[in-house]
């Protein structure tokens, strides 16, 4: 039932596409999208979020991703006993 | 012996996954297209869809498919299965090591607009700041995945 | 007749504009379930594992849904557009959230795998209630 709440698909309406929400304050999206090229100068906005605006973000993906593979290789090492 | 298989499969001591010469030639030539492949994802991520996580899967994906065909053996001449966790680890720390340089020029953790090389705008220095950025997310995907595979193997 | 029609058309056009607008989120409730089904329902531990990666196919598709928008193009930033009007672009947001996701998702995978091994190579079974009775 929840589902029939949701905007529907491709919906420039929706809530999260609009430049300043209900209480007045900047939206994320359309805020990346005006601003990326001229804080960064780089034409691609998901690069500048990965790698510029939620960069933190990123630093501990990288983190999950290198403590992912330090888990494996201590989990299946073989034990020399 | 037959005069049919791939030179490799003659090396002494070396055995490898399978013995068709179809997939030997298809995996030889694949794999450097698709390494190919992912290092323009890698580079071109700035002016197209692509970038550090999906050139790193690329990279992977291209040693992978040595490693499945070949055998784990000889594709240890493309990439050393002990240089993987090292070669994440560096990757890890060029990423953080960029922050940190920010921070002794005076700005933030990760406020590449600080970085000191003061000859150019703060909005290309924050351009070429994504690259390194992007370096370091490619070592970590590209070398932990191909070391979660080997593990698998291993074990 | 045409009254037939007008009634025929009053029920067609909300039903083609409701599926139209909605395929998506039921069709990834679907997925959604059926990765539940197989976490909850089955006895093999592979199993439970391709019914979590089920589930995260289907939040990440989810999220790529509500990025989309009509008559949008992907976000590279192109001349002739401009900047001003943020409906020209997809939303770049959840975009970049499911990117990272995305790589989460492989490498909980290959820990998973990892643990298995780990699981069988210790108690021969990957049978949860075989595996429950030999861990007595």
């Amino acid at each position: 039932m929840a589902t029939l709440e949701l905007p529907p698909r491709g919906d420039v309406t929706a809530p999260v596409h609009q430049t300043v929400n209900k209480a007045g304050d900047p939206v994320a999206g359309a805020y990346f999208i005006q601003n990326a090229y001229r804080d960064a100068a780089t034409p691609n906005m998901v690069t500048v979020i990965l790698a510029d605006y939620r960069s933190w973000d990123t630093l501990g993906e990288v983190v999950v991703v290198f403590a992912g593979g330090m888990a494996c290789y201590f989990i299946l090492r073989r034990r020399e006993s | 012996m037959t005069p049919t298989r791939v030179d490799a499969c003659h090396i002494e001591g070396m055995k490898s996954q399978t013995d068709s010469p179809i997939i030997h030639v298809c995996a030889r030539g694949l794999a450097p297209v698709i390494l190919i492949i992912g290092l323009y994802v890698f580079f071109h991520g700035h002016y197209s869809p692509g970038g550090g996580f999906q050139g790193g899967v690329l990279l992977a994906a291209s040693f992978l498919l040595l490693r499945m065909t070949l055998g784990t053996q000889i594709s240890q001449l493309v990439m050393p299965s002990r240089l993987t966790i090292t070669l994440s680890a560096i990757g890890a720390l060029i990423f953080a090591g960029t922050g940190l340089v920010a921070i002794f020029a005076g700005g933030n953790f990760l406020d590449y607009g600080f970085l000191p090389v003061p000859w150019f705008d703060p909005a290309y220095l924050r351009n070429y700041a994504i690259l390194f950025i992007e370096l370091g997310v490619t070592l970590t995907v590209m070398a932990t995945l191909v070391s979660i595979y080997d593990d698998l193997l291993e074990a | 007749m045409t009254e037939l029609m007008e009634n025929y058309n009053g029920f067609l056009v909300p039903a083609i504009s409701f599926i139209q607008g909605y395929y998506a989120y039921l069709f990834l409730l679907a997925l959604f379930t059926i990765g539940l089904y197989a976490m909850m329902m089955k006895r093999n531990l592979m199993k439970k594992i391709m019914g979590m990666s089920f589930i995260q196919s289907a939040t990440i598709m989810f999220w790529i849904v509500a990025a989309y928008k009509e008559d949008a193009t992907v976000t590279v930033y192109h001349q002739p557009l401009g900047l001003e009007n943020p409906d020209l672009y997809l939303n770049p947001l959840p975009h970049t959230l499911m990117l990272t996701a995305i790589v989460v998702a492989v490498v909980t995978l290959g820990l998973s795998f990892a643990l298995i091994v780990a699981i069988y190579r210790r108690y021969q079974t990957l049978d949860e209630p075989l595996l429950l009775e030999r861990m007595q």
